[in-house]
């Protein structure tokens, strides 16, 4: 029975009727994982004890009748996500050491949940990178050519998922960090509407950018995680009252009569034809079964990686003043004073592109050029998101290209910044405006890249992108494929 | 020459507010605890750690708006004040910039003169304090603790309207005194509860406002004067040599009485304000604004001209017994059904007068009000004189105990029986022939020795009123 | 984008900038700033800035001081150096 190669809905069935336990199936993950690990770099850090006392529990759980849908699955998290007693590390010198007294809420919803967490995924530094190379624990590589990026930030995710290591996982996206990566890995991932998932414990990039969501094979077992994962969180101010949902219950609508929007500006210059071509099929495929296909206009949404690089980096500038070397994290041998304990420690424990961001975000704010470059991102914000509304006016969802190309090659891009940013030219807009959108397969390159599409929904239209997802997976073959040498 | 300058002050109050919690987590906010046991992931700022807003310093925000006859922004703005410090964990200060919680109000203040006057009140937002460093303890090296980080605090911005040292104190005490009023603040200027930065700069009358100096590290009204007189010596000096001020912080050397610059610590600054993403715009509801107007209390101002019109009391009375909240309570219990100006006049004198020697405020002080008033009671009943009653009065302050208890304890009951005081008199006239003659020869300034005698050998309890109608009758009746 | 500007972002960041990374640096955000110049060019006049994805207001939490929580030693276990309960930091000049 190959384990490995079952999805989260499969796996639950299987504990059900107790064809194994979550031990066996937790210790069959941990024995892959150890084997493959090496030459993927997917975990920072494995918790297989952690991991084998949780898998116990949520035996003793099944035993006495509990079936929660995802008692017993195993799962890892993004080493963004808080985990008391286990270290979080950011993908980051500055955390490399460093055991949160506490767990995020999201951590904690998917525990009692009953998931069993196999430990800490890879990224790319404080999620900062679309290549997953600015990890400081390295970077991760991707499952269908080892000379590829997973894409980034949440690159550990996608690929682990990819590779069948695990058959869930939790992701944050920003501009696109979990889409990105699902699209260059073949795998599922949502980005909800800001709000519906507790920030409290992830560690802050951008905040009012940052969502946390879940990745995993099938918009199906995405569903499955949401229904866990959002919820009001008292916790966080942002978290919004009627965040939970029940995503799963909504599965199972037809297409017909769905009206799919496909803007313009996703499909011109810069786009990979074969990734064009993937994603005119997946458009066929809607009208074909009576999805009315319109025509949209998101005429700002140029303007989104620009306006993505004035206001991420103001914000992450200031989150990131916490790491000071005082309380937590990395603090320098030199520091004869202060200032040098601080500028130091701060410069040895981020990585160039971290401190680059920051640079870029004091300078935006500082005097002089708040208004000309802050303030104005503010305002073309305003304008990406009325974009948005007015499209949702006349569409249910936005169907594109996820990313311009497919995987990347390593170190292709990771000297030059500009190029890298614009890795997340389709998927920036949507963490402007705040609206939920999904990454799902829609084919292979002729090299056997994986090629993603994203489906965009207006504010709270998460329950209806899974739905559509569900529907397209139903009857297409992208998502079930796995690379040759991990899906055996 | 120098009469020609005009001083222009402008305070800046820091009040902690007196909220149970913190203002963006749940931490206690009692103070003194062993360092950093007070803290929690939130104010600790670690990774991932949110703040969300306590509704009690909103609430406190409101009645001091309100207090103020100041604007309440329906819609106020958090933002982040970035600076890096030892004691300031997220590496910034979580206040309020563009749109604060209280805009424009104003207080008036009596002047010595007895007239008043306006003092605007430019905004006042709410903050988190910052907790401290300690440097006693190592070498080389400082502790922080973080105990007081994210406590409450209310800025209140005043005007530049103030224009001299006296003014300024007048307006810190005004403001002292309504935020205990109010209830918002213990206003504990020793623990920092209510701390104060001035803005002093010199002009020539009627020319546009000088350069000014900030001045920090105010704890009390004494250091407040001196350090604005001090101000005003020192740029006056410079000024008349032809010399500019510059804009820069200064701290106050309570020690040397005077100011320094710390222009190491303000160089280059940059506080990057922004409105901070991990809260949203602070909506106040008009039910809110409306509950805390409901349970406002009285304050100073009317209250004030109620003890006027009430007790009849005169302007300044009044004003001396509604400065502190707790002294006008203490008075008012102590006036119920009492002659109301000799209740004022005991609690003025007698009680302001024992507290201050004592060094102690009402709450500590150890005779209640409504001993004060059992007393006022006893004499009105001529149970005892005056002068028994300022004896009894300070039995109890200094031994505690009851008004009664301590008159029966001690005999001080007064003698009203008419036959006791003729015995007396009797008694006294009889051993002191020589005067008697003399009196009734018509040396009538005679009559205070007898009323004198007749007090001592009672041992001060006799009625004074009953001696003296009855000793003049005994000495024309021969 | 010059010299004197990236020092002095690096001095309010309190991040070290060595003299060698000072040209790489330089260059890298002034193409990050062409790469924004387009969108500052976006007519935008009368345009309320957006701070925030949520129309939501503030929530506010009751004033009640918590009872548990992590205890102060887990609190101050990341700390690299700490003393009687106490951060320490090389000292504080005022
Ligand atoms: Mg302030
Ligand atoms: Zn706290």
């Amino acid at each position: 029975m190959d384990l490995h190669l079952q999805d989260i809905h499969s796996l639950a069935e299987g504990l059900r009727r107790r064809e194994f336990s979550a031990l066996e199936l937790t210790d069959t993950l941990l024995a892959r994982l150890a084997n493959r690990q090496q030459e993927l770099n997917a975990f920072v850090t494995v918790t297989a004890d952690l991991a084998r006392q949780q898998a116990r529990d949520a035996d003793a759980r099944l035993a006495r009748g509990d079936h929660h849908p995802l008692l017993g699955i195993p799962l890892a998290h993004k080493d963004i996500f808080c985990t008391r007693g286990v270290r979080t590390t950011c993908a980051s010198r500055m955390l490399a050491d460093f055991v949160a007294p506490y767990d995020a809420t999201v951590v904690q919803r998917l525990r009692q949940a009953g998931m069993v967490m196999l430990g800490k995924l890879n990224m790319d530094e404080f999620a900062m990178g679309s290549s997953n190379e600015t990890s400081h624990f390295g970077p991760v590589r991707n499952p269908w050519d080892l000379s590829r990026v997973p894409g980034g930030s949440s690159g550990g995710s996608a690929a682990a998922l990819a590779a069948r290591l695990l058959p869930a996982a939790t992701g944050t996206d920003t501009g696109g960090s979990i889409r990105q990566p699902a699209a260059f890995c073949g795998v599922t991932g949502l980005k909800p509407t800001y709000g519906r998932v507790s920030r409290y414990g992830m560690v802050a990039f951008a905040s009012s950018l940052d969502q946390a969501g879940p990745m995993a094979r099938s918009a199906a077992d995405c569903a499955l995680l949401m229904d866990a994962m959002a919820g009001h969180d008292p916790l966080d101010s942002t978290s919004h009252p009627k965040a939970a949902g029940n995503f799963s219950a909504a599965l199972g609508r037809g297409i017909a009569g769905l009206r799919i929007g496909v803007p313009e500006e996703f499909f011109g210059e810069g786009l990979d034809p074969e990734v064009a071509t993937a994603v005119q099929a997946a458009i066929q495929f809607f009208a074909a079964r009576g999805a009315r296909i319109l025509s949209v206009h998101l005429p700002h949404s140029v303007h989104a990686v620009s306006t993505y690089y004035v206001l991420a980096p103001a914000e992450a500038s200031s989150n990131l003043s916490r790491f000071d070397g005082v309380r937590f994290g990395h603090r320098s041998e030199q520091r004869s004073d202060l200032m040098e304990l601080y500028c130091q420690s701060r410069y040895e424990g981020f990585g160039p592109e971290v401190r680059r961001r920051i640079l870029i975000g004091s300078y935006v704010l500082s005097a002089g050029y708040y208004d000309a470059y802050y303030r104005k991102a503010q305002q073309v914000r305003a304008l990406i998101r009325e974009d948005f509304r007015r499209a949702f006016a006349e569409v249910d969802v936005i169907l594109g290209p996820t990313t311009p190309t497919p995987a990347f090659a390593l170190g292709d891009k990771s000297t030059d910044p500009v190029s890298m940013y614009l890795a997340d030219i389709y998927t920036i807009a949507v963490n402007l405006a705040g609206i939920p959108a999904l990454s799902l397969p829609c084919g292979f390159t002729a090299q056997g890249l994986p090629i993603g599409m994203q489906l965009m929904g207006d504010y709270f239209a998460d329950e209806l992108l899974l739905a559509v997802g569900d529907a397209y997976q139903r009857e297409t073959p992208w998502h079930q494929q796995s690379p040759k040498e991990f899906g055996l | 020459m120098s009469t020609e300058w005009e001083v222009v002050i402008g305070l800046e109050v820091h009040v902690q507010l007196n909220t149970q919690s913190k203002i963006f987590c749940a931490c206690p906010t009692a103070f003194g605890a062993e360092p950093n046991t007070h803290t929690c992931p939130v104010c600790l700022g670690l990774p991932g750690a949110l703040p969300v807003l306590n509704e009690a310093a909103v609430d406190k925000a409101i009645a001091f708006g309100l207090a103020i006859n100041a604007q309440l922004h329906r819609q106020s703005i958090f933002a982040r004040k970035n600076y890096f410090y030892p004691d300031l964990p997220k590496g910034y200060q979580i206040s309020q910039y563009e749109i604060p919680i209280v805009g424009k109000g104003h207080l008036d203040i009596l002047l010595t003169d007895g007239s008043e006057k306006r003092v605007g009140i430019t905004r006042a937002h709410l903050e988190e304090d910052a907790g401290k460093s300690l440097h006693e303890a190592f070498v080389a090296q400082s502790g922080i603790d973080l105990n007081r980080a994210g406590t409450p605090l209310l800025e209140i911005v005043s005007e530049p309207d103030l224009r001299s040292a006296s003014e300024a104190v007048a307006y810190l005490k005004k403001l002292h005194a309504l935020v205990r009023y109010l209830d918002i603040s213990d206003g504990n200027m020793q623990e920092g509860s209510f701390r104060c930065d001035a803005n002093v700069s010199l002009r020539r009358p009627g020319e546009p406002f000088g350069t000014r100096a900030e001045i920090k590290n105010l704890n009390s009204f004494r250091f407040l004067e001196k350090a604005i007189l001090f101000e005003m010596d020192r740029q006056r000096e410079i000024l008349e040599n032809g010399g500019k001020i510059v804009q820069e912080t200064r701290l106050f050397d309570a020690n040397k009485g005077e100011t320094r610059s710390m222009r190491s610590k303000e160089e280059a600054n940059d506080y990057r304000y922004f409105p901070d993403p991990d809260l949203l715009p602070l909506h106040l509801a008009e039910e809110r604004i409306d509950r805390v107007r409901v349970s406002l209390p009285e304050l100073p101002d009317v209250r004030r001209i109620r003890f006027m019109e009430q007790y009849g009391l005169p302007a300044y009375d009044a004003q001396v017994l509604t400065a502190h909240r707790e002294l006008a309570d203490y008075y008012e219990q102590v006036a119920e059904n009492l002659d109301a100006k000799i209740a004022a006049n005991w609690v003025m004198v007698e009680l302001l007068g024992a507290m201050n020697k004592a060094g102690l405020e009402i709450p500590d002080f150890p005779v209640p009000a409504g001993e004060l008033r059992l007393l006022l009671q006893r004499m009105a009943d001529s149970t005892i004189s005056g002068k028994i009653a300022k004896e009894i009065f300070e039995i109890l302050c200094s031994e505690g105990g009851t008004v009664d208890a301590i008159i029966d304890a001690k005999g001080l009951r007064q003698i009203t029986d008419e036959r006791a005081i003729l015995a007396l008199i009797d008694e006294i006239i009889a051993n002191n022939p020589k005067q008697t003659a003399e009196y009734r020869a018509g040396k009538e300034k005679l009559f205070g020795f007898f009323v004198g005698q007749v007090m001592k050998a009672s041992h001060g309890k006799a009625n004074p009123d009953q001696v003296n109608s009855l000793l003049k009758n005994r000495l024309l009746s021969q | 984008m010059d010299k004197l500007v990236v020092e002095r972002i690096a001095y309010l960041s309190r991040m070290k900038l060595p003299a060698q990374e000072i040209p790489v640096v330089t260059e890298q955000l002034a193409q990050i700033f062409r790469l924004v110049e387009a969108m500052r060019a976006v007519p935008t006049e009368g345009v309320e800035p957006m701070a925030h994805p949520l129309d939501l207001q503030q929530p506010l939490r009751p004033d009640e001081p918590r009872t548990g929580g992590p205890q102060r030693a887990d609190l101050l276990a990341n700390a690299p150096e700490a003393q009687d309960g106490l951060f320490l930091v090389p000292r504080v000049i005022e």
